[in-house]
């Protein structure tokens, strides 16, 4: 009754025919799955639209010399007082929505990047020291860890704002927000990465290899560095990924309660937080479409997360 | 063939076929078994790992593992193909006709329920007894199965138990509806060597007692030898030598089955590995033409290449090789 | 047991030290105390009486010493904005955020836990499919889009349930404003928990669904199939409680984070909670109160998780031997 699996099967042959057999599908699992393949082309449109954004908008948001506010909310071409211009309508400002909205997934998409790369960084530092050095070093790192982890990512991402704003007094909002927004995700989202890393290293660092090269004297950090990262860096694709969701999320939450990025650099959450202002008197397609995209865009990610995350897994197959 | 026993055979498999249908094509685990199991015998069957042993156990219970399924053949209990049987069918004879003995007794038992739980609800599920009396039935097995003050260790956890004293508790739920046939996938393997052969001895007194039919699993030809009264030899799917234990052990006909006859140790090592035998069992989605055996065979001809032996009567047993083709 | 009880407590206390480490530093060096007492045009002597008598020039460790005392007699000192000791803010919304994390947790555990189940045990069929569909959108929508969306479709299209606010509350014992004794209390409950609680039951769902499946290949469910047990005994009776002993730490974490996440819910509703109090705290730099939450969040936070540990030796037997070991 014991069927082997690649984790717990006895025979080596079995073990070396199924991992063999994981790597070679990602690309059938890929193709099996229609749902990614659709959150896959709709994640590459969106990145793509955001990148080309001053080619495809019709107008630059963040130029105050362009918009009018005479053209304040204009409601979207299909409706009564539409205005060709504006396909998907404006905004209070008179910003085109359409436009706004490709600048705006631009400045989500940078942040959330960055803000992943920087959690990354600190995670997979952290987690190489702590699990390659252990005792104290060890300790104090986890526990860390631990005390975060009690807070919820959105809290820390909001008290980070609070304490550089208090610093920073006098100096506008613009001048620090982006870089404010990419240190509370760096900052909040480290742990999960210097977890599993750690939980690698652990294994890792017994082995043959990583005696080797500190027999011949190399210095720690080649150590971590050349020997031991490509060897553990395997499972932070899938955080990674599901990581990028939750990024974009929480820029868009910040933004949306007022502490992220201001309505002169609006970004997805920020439009968001306009057009919720607008809802009551009807004004719908301020909220919506950003809206909208927003959804569409963490959903595709997290689609492909999850399908990452199952087909890597060789307990699923 | 010798004479046709009145009574049918406990367990009977003719030709069963298991199939893994994967996306790279069906790799098929078990490719024509047929064995027997008189009524009160113990049959050991050994090999290799990966050749089959499990599967076949998991096949004759229902409970092979999708995408695992039985493409052909017939499983026999007492007569009655029960292979085709709907599920609901198969589980009362699950538990009640045949009892399940799994490798690692320290994972075996839920280990949020006490034992004597586990036990009761055994008991509860194919006898028509009040809570009591299968109550007093379990305390009666676990004393039977060797578990000192088994009236005050029902109510411990497993947990509490030693590893040899859990396979017992596994031993008695497998027996706790008096089965016709128990099927034991390596009973002893992830136990410490001191209790293997107690637990082997509880297993066999016990079966003897009942007259309960013993499917015996095991690497160990030790236990074999001892506890066996007939032997299937499995290679890569299939049987290759079946036979009285006295004739495979001391004189194996099939090459493969002397290789792991020679390779048996002293009392309580198990071989790791058939030194006699150069190479290693084939995967599955590699398994050769012919005789699966010929790549790493000495008595290889031309035509094991090509043409499969089948099971053929040899002395006592049966022989799957053409070197003991009838007329050779 | 006491033991294990006892070094959990130490545990948390050196947790909690931590964060009151924490909301010192940002009290004393990122805050001006002295600014919640004196006003723009206070004379400049007057400043330096304040800052004598609030002791800024003894040692910091003495400084730390008296904030740690303070506050663990919940003396948090006095709000920036409203000129008035932060306990007292944060006491008067407590009850608002407290029972709506209640009843979204509630609404999360009794759906999730279910759908979870389900999702498990029937995994290929359509329903099964459909609601691991939802519960991706679930996790991928934010909060305040999902609250948005609500309030568009039930008070602004529909209007059967109000936007925003408690509706009608009642004190009790004095101290306690209730929403949970008026029928407009209860309706204005609805959209906020709802919100605040579907992401948590999503991901309780996903949580309980990968979870049983895990404890659906283990051995001892392979072996209850061997012994021949009903579908239901090994469904309910051996999978279901393995799975739920896990899941009982990561939901209790969940639910902690329920009462930080209300943040986001209780501005979208003007819910009138101590999440919507910390966020006008962040947005105007009022340190003291900020300093306050984070300390009371994480006292929260230890707490449910001191039960759940408690919670967890009391279902399963494994624990409880090595506790009273
Ligand atoms: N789910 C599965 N998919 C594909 N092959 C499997 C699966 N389970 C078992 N097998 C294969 O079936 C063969 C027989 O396995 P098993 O009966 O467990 O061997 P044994 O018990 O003799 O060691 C092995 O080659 C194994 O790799
Ligand atoms: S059939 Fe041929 S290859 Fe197979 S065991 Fe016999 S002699 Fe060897
Ligand atoms: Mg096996």
């Amino acid at each position: 009754m014991t069927i082997p699996s690649p984790s717990t099967g006895p025979s080596s042959s079995g073990d070396s025919l199924w991992s063999r057999i994981m790597a070679h599908d990602l690309t059938y699992l890929f193709f099996r799955s229609p749902l990614t393949v659709v959150a896959a082309i709709l994640s590459v449109a969106i990145i793509l639209a955001a990148l080309l954004a001053p080619w495809l908008a019709s107008m630059d948001p963040f130029d105050p010399a362009q918009v009018f506010l005479a053209d304040a909310n204009i409601p979207p071409v299909w409706q009564d007082g539409g205005d060709p211009r504006f396909v998907l309508g404006t905004d209070d400002q008179g910003r085109d929505l359409y436009s706004a909205i490709l600048y705006g997934m631009r400045v989500s998409l940078v942040i959330g990047l960055s803000g992943v790369a920087l959690a990354a960084t600190i995670g997979i530092t952290l987690g190489l020291v702590a699990g390659y050095l252990g005792g104290r070093v060890d300790a104090v790192i986890m526990r860390v860890a631990d005390v975060q982890l009690t807070f919820p990512a959105i809290l820390i991402a909001l008290l980070v704002n609070g304490v550089v704003q208090a610093l920073s007094k006098g100096t506008s909002r613009e001048t620090w927000a982006f870089g404010v927004l990419i240190l509370s995700i760096g900052l909040s989202f480290w742990v999960q990465y210097a977890r599993t890393i750690r939980g690698s290293t652990l294994i890792e660092k017994n082995k043959d290899y990583i005696h080797a090269a500190r027999l011949v004297g190399q210095p720690t950090p080649l150590i971590l560095l050349r020997h031991l990262l490509p060897n553990v860096i395997g499972p932070v694709l899938v955080i990674l990924t599901i990581n990028l969701g939750l990024a974009i999320i929480t820029e868009a939450t910040l933004s949306f309660l007022g502490v992220g990025l201001p309505p002169t650099q609006p970004s997805l959450g920020t439009l968001i937080s306009i057009g919720n202002k607008y809802l009551f008197s009807g004004d719908w397609w301020i909220v919506t479409f950003p809206g909208l995209t927003l959804a569409i865009f963490v959903l595709s990610i997290n689609l492909i997360g999850d399908w990452l995350r199952d087909a890597l897994n060789p307990r699923l197959q | 063939m010798t004479s046709q026993s009145l009574t049918p055979p406990v367990l009977e498999l003719r030709n069963l076929v298991v199939e893994f249908v994967t996306r790279h094509g069906t790799l098929r685990a078990l490719d024509g078994i047929s064995l027997s199991i008189a009524p009160g015998e113990v049959l050991g069957v050994v090999g290799e790992s990966g050749a089959g042993k499990s599967l076949t156990g998991a096949a004759v219970i229902g409970l092979l593992e999708p995408p695992g399924r039985i493409a052909s053949g017939e499983v026999l209990l007492a007569g009655q193909r029960i292979d085709h049987l709907p599920m609901e069918d198969l589980r009362h004879i699950r538990g009640k006709r045949i009892g399940t003995i799994f490798q690692d007794p320290l994972t075996s038992l839920d280990p949020l329920y006490r034992v004597g739980e586990q036990l009761i609800e055994t008991i509860r599920t194919h006898l028509p007894v009040s809570e009591q009396e299968a109550r007093a039935r379990a305390i009666a097995l676990l004393a039977e199965v060797g578990i000192p003050a088994s009236e005050k260790r029902i109510d411990g956890y497993p947990h509490e138990f030693s590893g040899g004293m859990r396979q017992r508790v596994v031993i008695a739920l497998a027996l706790a509806a008096e089965p016709e046939l128990i099927i034991a996938d390596e009973p002893t393997t992830a136990l410490d060597v001191s209790v293997q052969a107690q637990i082997i001895a509880v297993l066999k007194k016990l079966c003897r007692e009942r007259g309960t039919a013993v499917m015996l699993i095991t690497h160990d030809m030790g236990v074999i030898a001892e506890t066996a009264d007939r032997v299937a030899v499995m290679y890569a799917g299939r049987v290759i030598e079946i036979g009285p234990v006295r004739d495979v052990v001391k004189s194996p006909k099939h090459p493969y089955a002397k290789g792991l006859m020679g390779s048996i140790p002293a009392l309580d090592e198990r071989p790791e590995r058939l030194l006699q035998i150069e190479g290693a069992m084939p995967r599955l989605t590699a398994i050769p033409q012919g005789c699966a055996f010929h790549p790493r065979c000495p008595h290889v001809m031309p035509r094991c290449h090509e043409a499969r032996p089948v099971l053929e009567a040899v002395g006592a047993g049966q022989v799957a090789c053409f070197l003991h083709e009838v007329g050779q | 047991m006491l033991a294990f009880i006892i070094r959990r407590i130490l545990q948390s206390c050196m947790v909690l030290l931590t964060v009151a480490l924490l909301a010192f530093t940002m009290f004393r060096f990122v805050g001006d105390p002295v600014a919640q007492i004196v006003s723009l045009d206070t004379p400049a002597e007057e400043v330096r009486k304040v800052r004598e008598s609030l002791g800024l020039d003894d040692p910091v460790i003495v400084q730390m010493g008296r904030y740690l005392y303070k506050a663990v007699q919940l003396d948090f000192g006095i709000s920036y904005q409203f000129r008035q000791p932060v306990i007292e803010l944060l006491a008067e919304r407590a009850p608002a955020t407290l029972e709506l994390a209640l009843i979204s947790s509630l609404l999360s555990l009794a759906i999730g836990i279910p759908m979870g189940v389900y999702t498990a045990l029937r995994r290929d069929s359509v329903f099964a499919r459909v609601f691991q569909s939802i519960s991706l959108v679930g996790v991928s929508l934010p909060t305040f889009l999902i609250g948005i969306l609500l309030i568009y479709l039930f008070a602004v299209t529909l209007g059967w349930l109000p936007s925003f606010g408690r509706g009608q509350v009642v004190t009790v014992s004095g101290r306690w404003s209730t929403g949970l004794l008026t029928a407009s209390g209860l309706k204005a409950l609805i959209l906020p928990s709802i919100t605040l609680g579907l992401y948590q039951m999503t991901l309780i769902m996903r949580l309980v669904r990968a979870e049983m499946l895990e404890v659906l290949r283990s051995d001892h469910i392979k072996f209850a199939r061997a012994r021949g047990l009903t579908t239901r005994a090994i469904h309910f009776r051996h999978a279901l409680k393995s799975t739920l002993v896990p899941v009982i730490t990561i939901a209790g974490l969940q639910l902690g984070s329920i009462i930080a996440f209300a943040v986001i819910t209780e501005t979208v509703f003007q819910w009138p909670g101590m999440g919507a109090l910390f966020l006008k705290a962040v947005q105007n730099v009022d340190i003291p109160i900020m300093a306050a939450y984070l300390m009371i969040i994480s006292a929260l936070f230890v707490t449910i998780n001191m039960v759940v540990d408690l919670l967890y030796a009391f279902v399963d037997p494994r624990l409880r031997a090595t506790i009273k070991g």
